[in-house]
Parts: structure tokens; C-alpha cells; sequence
């Protein structure tokens, strides 16, 4: 049974676990991946040459340091010279250290110890809508998946990491919300509403975001006669639904949800003018429609 | 964009009520028995009382009337007792209401500690609501730049669990980081059929977004770690999708069998979730536009270990390389 596995309590108590021991292992190991990577190698295109492909992973650990000195917030900016970003993630992480971790060291040891997220929240990867930020879930709270365009695949896709996370928080951890969370200007919306029709493609995005393509087809009938940029925007908000319904195509969560013990949400984050639109699928009003691609919404809020 | 104030009001009207707390205290009481031959002649104290002032035991007489005095707290109830029990051994037939009386008195006591229920809704509005008081609206150069665009210098691959958010333990800021959250922080290796949903993200990071650095940060205690380590090698899959996921580490898994397999399952769990950060990295390898970037030096790698249980980062980078090129 996937929960006795894969639950977090440790097997002992809590005591520190020997690390220290282990790591000089880690930073002495060399990847030996050249046998594989060579035949990869093909766009170098020398038929002479001999390559040596070199790994190494060299380590700057960070560790237990005690350091008093404590940095201004800086954004990172992208620099053209390549500065090595080692010391300011240092300093972040000290600083969270200083500043969180050791202020709320009991809640941050029971913790360690299990998780019990209240919320499943898949949202978009892009650096602008990390949800604990803009919706504030604070460590514990909400366990995260981010991908292209917070899309839930059906379950008849077959495996991959959005619906092994899925997995996981509703069979093991329990949780009992889903909140999908899309947002504004989404580059991958953008890139299934510009997508031909196409059954193979090159590209990596193109074929991870045709799992919205119903959403897209939806999409183009009700809303030709806009723009393509509002076209987008809707897209945006019918593909969260349509992931809706495609989270009710795993057994154990609709089974979960007809039970009511796991209640499904749709949020909408616009950065543009900082506003939050959050719905919650309707279940037993929706329940039979789903496979025509209907569902029914309830306790819809806007916050400005 | 809105300077106004920042108390958001919703549009519709919510559905949700949250309970309010019961506002009696929880300090300690005693329970104050005494007898009185009549039903009002004692004095009742002014602090309310938890039961009514009405006869305990269906005889009239002698009536008891408990009374929740808060400021008796210091004394011991212990005399309480004592007259309860002097009572009941002379009435032996109120021994079973004083029971049932007994048992009412703690259900009561018990339902005002009871917490309010958790609303999901309320959890995110008062955190959004916070996000904009607090952030937004301090940094309106910020959030206008970022509404045009994003150009995050760093690519995260961080584990979905609720413990070890990037914004949190490293203080990302928004528009910094492109961030995807998966079991276990797992890249695995090229396949554009199998894999489209992770190859989609380092494709748009690194060729559309043009990023500098990919972080995969692995963590203690990691659910899907374990998982990889306690699933058996062969035979059915007991999960539906999580063992075929979590199986992209499964060199991890080998070495750290191979070479720890003296060591605790717990210790080798750590050492996994680092090799299993090593695993990641060599499968970014395997994409030929992350090979592009690394040859040409506009992107870079490293791994990381962010460790709860003791509060530790480790960091390390993957350096790649390749020597000059002989010829015969």
C-alpha cells in the first residue's frame, strides 16, 4: 500500500541523522556517464576527434556556518559576465535560516518529523505566480506542483510527474483541496492557441501543452470573433477547467470527491492589475456532464 | 494600476461563516459542591455557571447545586470531593444520575476547545489579501516590469513537498526563478513522448527564457526518495503512477545499494536524495540545448541538499567539459 512507503514520519524519532559521514562520499563520485552520453554526442560532427567526456562535481558546501552578517534583499539579475550565484544563494539561505527557520525552530521540527498539507496546488512554472508567495502558504501548508501552464493530464495519458504527484498528496498525504492555479500572459496558453494541428511535433512544449487542446478547441468556437490576446486569456481560464475535469478522470479522486472529502478549485492569478478569481468545480452538479466537456462552478469570488 | 486602499472586498458575497471562537476561558475551574436545603436561599456567585441553578437528583431533597467559580482556582477541590462522596455513600441511589451528571458536565466542557474548521477559501484570500498589502503595492516598479515580461536568471527543479518551497528557504523573489515542482525533483532524461511535461519546461527555460543557471534541489526525508528505496525491484507496481515516476532515480538507487548497503535505510535514504540530485543533473545533460548552453558557457549547473532536520544547505556544481580533440 502506496501509504506505508511513502509516508514521511521517519522510521526513527527524531534524532539528527548522521550526515556528515556520507557526504565526502558524494563529492569524490565522478559521473561515468560517457558511454551513453557519446553516442549523443553528434552535433560536435568530428569524425576524428577523440572526446573525452569530463564530469565532475566539485562541492562548496555550505553547512552550519555562523554568520552574522546579513545581506539586503537583492534581486538577481541576469549577468552578462556569468558571476557565480554560489554566494548569493548562500547568504539567502542563512538569512532564511536566521530569520525563519530558527524563529520557528518547533514548527520547523515537527515538520521534519511529517507533512499534512491541507491543499494539492498545481500552478504554473513561471517565476511570476510561485503560489506560497502570492497566495502565502507557509511551509507545511500546500504541497506543490508546478509545470507548463498548470495542466492535469487525463488519467488515460498514462504516467507522468504531474499525475505521480497527484497520486501521492490525494492517496497519501490526504489532502482536501486541489486548487488549479492559472494566471495572465501565460506563455504556454499562448503557445497551444498559436499551435497548428498538428499530431507530431519538435517541439517539447508543443507536445506537452496539447493536453489542453480541448480547452483550445472550446476556446476557438466561443470566442472567434475576439482578439488573440483575449482569446488567450480565456484559454487560460478554460484550461484550469478543463484540468478540473480531468483530475475527476482518476478513480480515487473522484471517488473522493463524491465522498466529499476533496473539494476541487479553479484560481486565476492576473499580475497585471493584481487581482485573484478563485471557483470551485461543482461535483454533483457537474457529475455526468464531464465527458461532453460540461461542468457547473460554484462559489465563484473576485479579489481586488 | 490601483493606489487605492488595499482591504480587498469580494464581489459576491462569500458562503463560508467562520465560527467564532467561544470566548469562555480556559482556565482552570472547580467544582464547587454544596448543600443546601433550599433551591434559592445560597447566595450564587456573579461569575456564570455552567449549570443550571436547578436540583441535580430527582429527590427535592438535598439539592446540590454545582457551581464553576473561575477564582476558586486555587483552592483544591479535593474538599469537593470529599462532600460528594459523603453524600453518595449516604444516598447510594444517586450514585448512577451523579454519574450520568458527571458525564454531561464534561461533554459541555469539552465542545467550547473544539477548533473552528478549516476554510480553504478564507486560507487563501487572507493570504492573497496579504501578498498585495504587503508586496505588490510596495513594489509597483517591480510588478509592472514583471506584468511585461519575465527574465528569470535561475531554473529550479525542487520537490513538491510542502516543507521546501524555493521562495521560502531561498528567498526567491517573483520573476526571479522558474520554478517546477515535481516528486522527488526528478529531470528525467530526453523523450519528447514519455517525458513532454518536464522536456516543455527546460526547453522554455532554456531556449525562450534563456537562463543562466539550473538548480535541482533534493531534500531530507523526501517521501519519494523513500519510496524509490522501499519499492521492490521487480514485480507489479503496488501505485499507479508514482513507482514509474520515482524509478528515474533508480541508478541512484543502485549506487547508494552498492556502496551503503552497511549503512541504515534512513542514511541511505540521505545518501539517495543526493545522488538522486547527481541523476537529474546527468540526465539534463541529455538534452542537447541544456549541451548547447553548458559548451558555450551561457548556462550552468548545480545541485543542492536543503536539510530540515537540521537546518544545513549544501550546494555544488556540475562542472562539464571538453578536452582538446586528438586526431590520427
Amino acid at each position: 500500500m502506496a501509504q506505508s512507503i511513502l509516508g514521511s514520519s521517519p522510521v526513527f524519532k527524531a534524532e539528527c541523522p548522521k550526515s556528515s559521514a556520507s557526504t565526502s562520499t558524494i563529492s569524490g563520485s565522478k559521473l561515468k556517464y560517457s558511454g551513453i552520453e557519446q553516442s549523443q554526442l553528434g552535433f560536435l560532427n568530428s569524425s576524428k576527434s577523440n572526446l573525452a567526456l569530463r564530469l565532475k562535481a566539485s562541492r562548496e558546501g555550505v553547512g552550519l556556518i555562523q554568520e552574522t552578517k546579513v545581506d539586503t534583499p537583492n534581486l538577481i539579475k541576469k549577468s552578462k559576465d556569468g558571476t557565480d550565484s554560489f554566494t548569493e544563494m548562500k547568504q539567502r539561505f542563512l538569512r532564511f535560516k536566521k530569520e525563519k527557520y530558527l524563529e520557528n525552530l518547533e514548527c520547523y521540527q515537527e515538520l521534519a518529523e511529517a507533512q499534512a498539507p491541507k491543499f494539492l496546488v498545481i500552478s504554473c512554472a513561471d517565476s511570476r505566480v510561485c503560489p506560497s508567495y502570492i497566495l502565502g502558504f507557509q511551509p507545511g501548508e500546500a504541497f506543490v506542483v508546478r509545470n507548463i501552464a498548470n495542466l492535469v493530464p487525463p488519467f488515460e495519458n498514462g504516467p507522468c510527474e504531474t499525475n505521480a504527484a497527484l497520486e501521492f498528496s490525494v492517496n497519501a498525504l490526504e489532502v482536501q483541496n486541489i486548487l488549479v492555479t492559472g494566471h495572465s500572459c501565460c506563455g504556454g496558453i499562448r503557445a497551444l492557441m498559436s499551435m497548428e494541428d498538428e499530431e507530431n511535433s519538435s517541439s517539447f512544449i508543443k507536445n506537452w501543452v496539447t493536453v489542453g487542446k480541448s480547452a483550445r478547441s472550446r476556446t476557438k468556437a466561443t470566442t472567434s470573433n475576439l482578439s488573440f490576446d483575449q482569446q488567450c486569456k480565456h484559454c487560460e481560464k478554460e484550461s484550469i477547467n478543463h484540468s478540473l475535469l480531468n483530475l475527476l478522470t482518476y478513480p480515487w479522486v473522484e471517488e473522493r470527491v463524491a465522498k466529499g472529502l476533496l473539494s476541487l478549485h479553479g484560481g486565476y492569478y492576473n499580475f497585471v492589475d493584481c487581482t485573484y478569481e478563485k471557483w470551485t468545480l461543482d461535483y454533483k452538479r457537474t457529475n455526468g456532464n464531464q465527458e461532453k466537456g460540461g461542468y457547473i462552478i460554484k462559489n465563484r469570488e473576485f479579489w481586488q | 494600476m490601483s493606489a487605492t486602499a488595499a482591504a480587498f472586498t469580494p464581489a459576491f458575497t462569500t458562503l463560508s461563516h467562520r465560527k467564532t471562537s467561544s470566548s469562555s476561558s480556559t482556565t482552570v475551574s472547580t467544582c464547587v459542591a454544596r448543600l443546601s436545603n433550599t433551591s434559592s436561599s445560597s447566595p450564587t456567585p456573579s461569575t456564570p455557571s455552567l449549570i443550571r441553578n436547578q436540583p441535580v437528583f430527582a429527590a427535592p431533597t438535598p439539592i446540590i447545586t454545582p457551581t464553576w467559580r473561575e477564582d476558586m482556582a486555587n483552592e483544591s477541590y479535593e474538599e469537593a470531593i470529599t462532600a460528594l462522596k459523603k453524600l453518595l455513600s449516604e444516598k447510594e441511589e444517586l450514585a448512577p444520575v451523579a454519574a450520568a451528571k458527571i458525564d454531561q458536565i464534561t461533554a459541555e466542557l469539552q465542545t467550547p476547545n473544539s477548533k473552528p474548521a478549516f476554510d480553504p477559501v478564507e486560507r487563501i484570500k487572507t493570504g492573497f489579501a496579504k501578498f498585495k498589502t504587503e508586496k505588490y503595492i510596495t513594489n509597483p516598479t517591480l510588478y509592472d516590469e514583471l506584468s511585461k515580461g519575465q527574465s528569470p536568471k535561475f531554473m529550479v527543479f525542487a520537490c513538491s513537498d510542502s516543507r521546501v518551497c524555493p521562495s521560502h528557504v531561498l528567498d526567491f523573489q517573483p520573476g526571479e526563478a522558474f520554478v517546477v515542482r515535481n516528486v522527488a525533483n526528478m529531470v528525467p532524461p530526453f523523450d519528447k513522448v514519455k517525458y513532454a511535461g518536464v522536456g516543455a519546461a527546460v526547453e522554455y527555460a532554456v531556449l525562450h527564457l534563456k537562463v543562466e543557471q539550473i538548480v535541482v534541489i533534493g531534500h531530507s526525508r523526501c517521501g519519494g526518495i523513500k519510496g524509490l528505496m522501499t519499492f521492490p525491484d521487480e514485480g507489479p507496481h503496488s501505485t499507479d503512477f508514482i513507482e514509474d515516476w520515482v524509478k528515474v532515480a533508480l541508478p541512484a538507487k543502485s549506487k547508494v545499494k552498492a556502496e551503503h548497503s552497511s549503512t541504515s535505510l534512513d542514511d541511505q535514504c540521505v545518501t539517495c536524495e543526493k545522488e538522486a540530485v547527481n541523476v537529474s543533473l546527468a540526465n539534463l545533460l541529455t538534452y542537447p540545448f541544456v549541451r548547447d548552453g553548458l559548451v558555450k558557457k551561457t548556462l550552468a549547473l548545480k545541485g543542492g541538499h536543503y536539510d530540515f532536520v537540521n537546518g544545513t544547505f549544501e550546494l555544488w556544481g556540475l562542472d562539464f567539459g571538453l578536452s582538446p580533440a586528438t586526431s590520427a
